[in-house]
């Protein structure tokens, strides 16, 4: 694998099952005293971020630096392209410093793509506009492989919310279904992408119909700018309608999980207390992004004998 | 007007009235002389055309050459150039240039720039709109009397169903004059960057549906039949424009269609490798589309292949998709393309490509006044092209004739190419190459 685009690049459930495995190994280097393997000494590992998003960025820097990589960072807040410069030009001038890999978050979709014809690095696609998040599907799989594993085959799960206009959605679908998991989208009719040809879901619009048989309750984060495309009436309805509220949680069975790729919108998609409560995934989807990025860092750029 | 003799000898002659093995006579830019082994006068030039078709110089409805404003896209030169090598003698290009073709000494200047050239009749089309804002009519009256006759805020649709009804109204008194819509509703391709379908949704990318098309030629086809207008569907995408135009047309309606051949062949599947060649507006729709497509040539409800020429430099393609301009070159492989992936294949016959792209979208912009593809007869304009139907070669963008190379083509292997095109008599390309 010379990048990361996209889930497809894993290969079929085998390919991902094997990134979960090196995940495990890599939990074990995080737990340590010194959490750290000399790895990927001598690489180095440039973040490219187009869209501000302090998680992602630190969680894949974190995983570099316990590989023993060297990091750079790249923001567009303090960069060149505040002047104009073109992505194109910005990556042959990173490229021009001699490095190993670069990890791009754009609000374009398919912008890594672009950046992969354009360099001889290995690029990991850290969300692109509405396309794909793969690594936060390896993670999110990863988090529930822990809890439900170690098959989930059969394991339904519902993702609710704003799937038309999700990354973590369309990596998360592909992900969870090459594992063997029944997926069910729920939400208003008008967050839905308009086709679904292929995809490997069924859809439904009420979300208490769907809760009681549920076995992961998946929840998207709303952004109140699709009010304004008339996408939806105003945030109160929408969490009335299709929120994981206190009433709902407590009609799901009970070694239901929830999860959440945050940030989290408290009391709009997520009550606070849901997102607090023991079946709740959430931090510990944190955790494990680190190590799941060092799985990936690792298969791009490593050697291919142990990293010990 | 060139002087002396030009003798196409040996091929086949193929235009309206028919298809017979005749050579070509051309004295002083008419048509002089059509006969069977004909002898070259002294002093003449003598083109072969063994094994080739002699046909009508091709007419292209839509063209983007950029002149002025985005010299650095194309200019009239490079794109009249392109256009002589895919076989055009007249091409119409679009009036949304930097300032807009809305008044007339730009117009006047583009024809003049054209006439010096004399690479091909470049006609511009005239704004329906101010500023292509699409809200206060454009001096119509005066580009008309500059020879305008197509007019269209391409680029952009003109939204405003009041507006567009006063311009039919206003253009009926232009014997000739045509309103030629990009049709697409603005609302609902907000913020959409290709096809709204399976693709769009697996993508991520926000759609320009079908519908957009649809219902503004639903609309316009309602104010022409009102108003006694003439319309023109720019670069028609989908299925559901095709089946209005063709009720509208069995009705008495005066409407005429075009389509591209990107959207006669290409589906929205080209975008799933995030390439921004493929962007374009009207963009590529699915297969569905694409068989409509062909079956309204067919049948003759779309009129006309033209390319909606749209050159863009790298620096603007070499760019994420959703930041990239829309549009793709097209005005130099529009034949060889149509050849080989419709003709070879024997969804068209030749005769009817030649009709799309000859003497039908001469008449859809009154060109036929000025000689476009007339039948091959002594007396008439030598604007012609000789076909070279068993040439092969391979799109290189970086060898196209264009400024720019944002050719959706590029690699592919085409049967099929213009060997010599003789604008007023003057052969402006002779053996695959220009003169000039």
């Amino acid at each position: 694998m010379k990048h990361l685009l996209s889930v497809d690049d894993l290969g079929p459930r085998s390919g991902i099952e094997a990134m979960l495995d090196l995940t495990e190994s890599f939990v074990e280097v995080t737990q340590r005293d010194i959490p750290k393997v000399p790895a990927l000494r001598g690489k180095t590992v440039v973040s490219l971020f187009y869209e501000e998003s302090t998680r992602t960025r630190l969680s894949f820097e974190t995983a570099a630096k316990r590989l023993g990589s060297d990091t750079m960072t790249f923001t567009v807040g303090t960069s060149s392209v505040k002047k104009g410069e073109s992505l194109l030009d910005t990556v042959q001038t990173i490229e021009a410093m001699g490095i190993d890999a670069i990890v791009v978050r754009h609000s374009s979709a398919g912008a890594p793509h672009r950046v992969a014809s354009w360099t001889s690095a290995g690029v990991v696609n850290a969300g692109d506009g509405c396309h794909e998040h793969p690594t936060q599907a390896l993670l999110d799989a990863f988090t529930l492989r822990r809890h439900r594993g170690p098959s989930l085959d059969g394991c339904r799960v519902a993702i609710v919310g704003d799937v038309k206009h999700s990354r973590v959605a369309r990596s998360n679908i592909k992900a969870f279904d090459a594992l063997g998991c029944e997926l069910t989208l729920v939400g208003p009719p008008t967050l839905m992408p308009e086709r679904l040809d292929g995809w490997p879901v069924r859809v439904a619009y009420d979300l208490d119909e769907v809760l009681p048989d549920i076995d992961v309750v998946y929840l998207l984060r709303i952004q109140h700018e699709r009010i304004g495309e008339a996408l939806f009436p105003s945030i109160r309805e929408y969490a009335r309608r299709w929120g994981l509220t206190v009433e709902r949680a407590a009609r799901l069975k009970p070694d239901t999980f929830v999860m959440h790729p945050g940030p989290m919108n408290r009391g709009v998609e997520i009550a606070g207390v849901v997102a607090d409560s023991a079946r709740s995934l959430v931090t510990e989807q944190v955790t494990n992004g680190v190590a799941v990025r060092m799985a990936v860092l690792w298969t791009l750029l490593g050697s291919g004998g142990p990293f010990v | 007007m060139s002087d002396g003799e030009v003798l196409l000898r040996g091929g086949r002659v193929i235009d309206e009235t028919g298809e017979r093995q005749v050579d070509v006579r051309v004295v002083d830019g008419v048509v002089a002389e059509i006969g069977t082994s004909l002898t070259p006068g002294a002093g003449a030039t003598l083109l072969d055309a063994e094994g080739c078709v002699v046909a009508p110089g091709l007419v292209d409805l839509q063209v983007h050459f950029r002149e002025p404003g985005r010299e650095d896209s194309e200019t009239i030169e490079t794109g009249a150039r392109a256009a002589a090598l895919g076989g055009c003698t007249a091409v119409v290009c679009m009036p949304n240039t930097e300032p807009p073709l809305d008044d007339g000494a730009v117009v006047q200047s583009v024809l003049e720039r054209a006439r010096a050239l004399g690479l091909c009749d470049v006609r511009p089309a005239g704004c329906i709109t101010k500023g292509r804002r699409g809200e206060e009519l454009a001096p119509m009256g005066e580009l008309y009397d500059l020879g305008v006759r197509v007019f269209t805020d391409d680029g952009d649709c003109v939204a405003d169903a009041s507006v567009m009804r006063r311009a039919f109204e206003y253009t009926s008194a232009l014997a000739g004059a045509v309103l030629a819509q990009h049709a697409e509703d603005p609302a609902l391709v907000r913020g959409g960057h290709m096809h709204e379908g399976a693709w769009s949704a697996r993508l991520g990318i926000t759609g320009r549906p079908a519908e957009a098309e649809s219902s503004i030629v639903a609309r316009d086809l309602a104010l022409a039949r009102r108003t006694g207008g003439r319309y023109h569907v720019l670069h028609m995408s989908c299925a559901a424009s095709a089946a209005l135009v063709r009720a509208a047309k069995a009705d008495g309606v005066r409407v005429t269609a075009e389509c591209t051949p990107q959207h006669l062949v290409l589906t929205d599947e080209a975008c799933g490798g995030f390439d921004p060649v493929f962007k374009m507006n009207p963009p590529l729709r699915e297969q569905a589309d694409v068989d409509a497509l062909r079956a309204a040539v067919i049948d003759g409800t779309i009129d006309a292949i033209a390319t909606d020429h749209a050159p863009h430099p790298p620096e603007t393609k070499d760019v994420p998709f959703e930041d990239a301009p829309p549009g793709m070159l097209g005005v130099e492989t529009a034949l060889a393309v149509v050849l080989t992936t419709l003709v070879d294949t024997g969804v068209l016959t030749l005769t009817q490509v030649l009709a799309a792209m000859s003497w039908q979208p001469a008449r859809v912009a009154g060109l036929d006044a000025r000689g476009h593809g007339a039948p091959i007869m002594a007396g008439r304009p030598a604007h012609l092209c000789v076909i070279d139907p068993a040439h092969q070669w391979v799109v290189d963008g970086t060898r196209l004739a264009s400024r720019s190379r944002n050719t959706p083509w590029e690699g592919w292997k085409l049967t099929g190419k213009v060997r010599h095109t003789l604008y007023a008599g003057t052969p402006v390309v002779r053996d695959y190459e220009a003169t000039k």
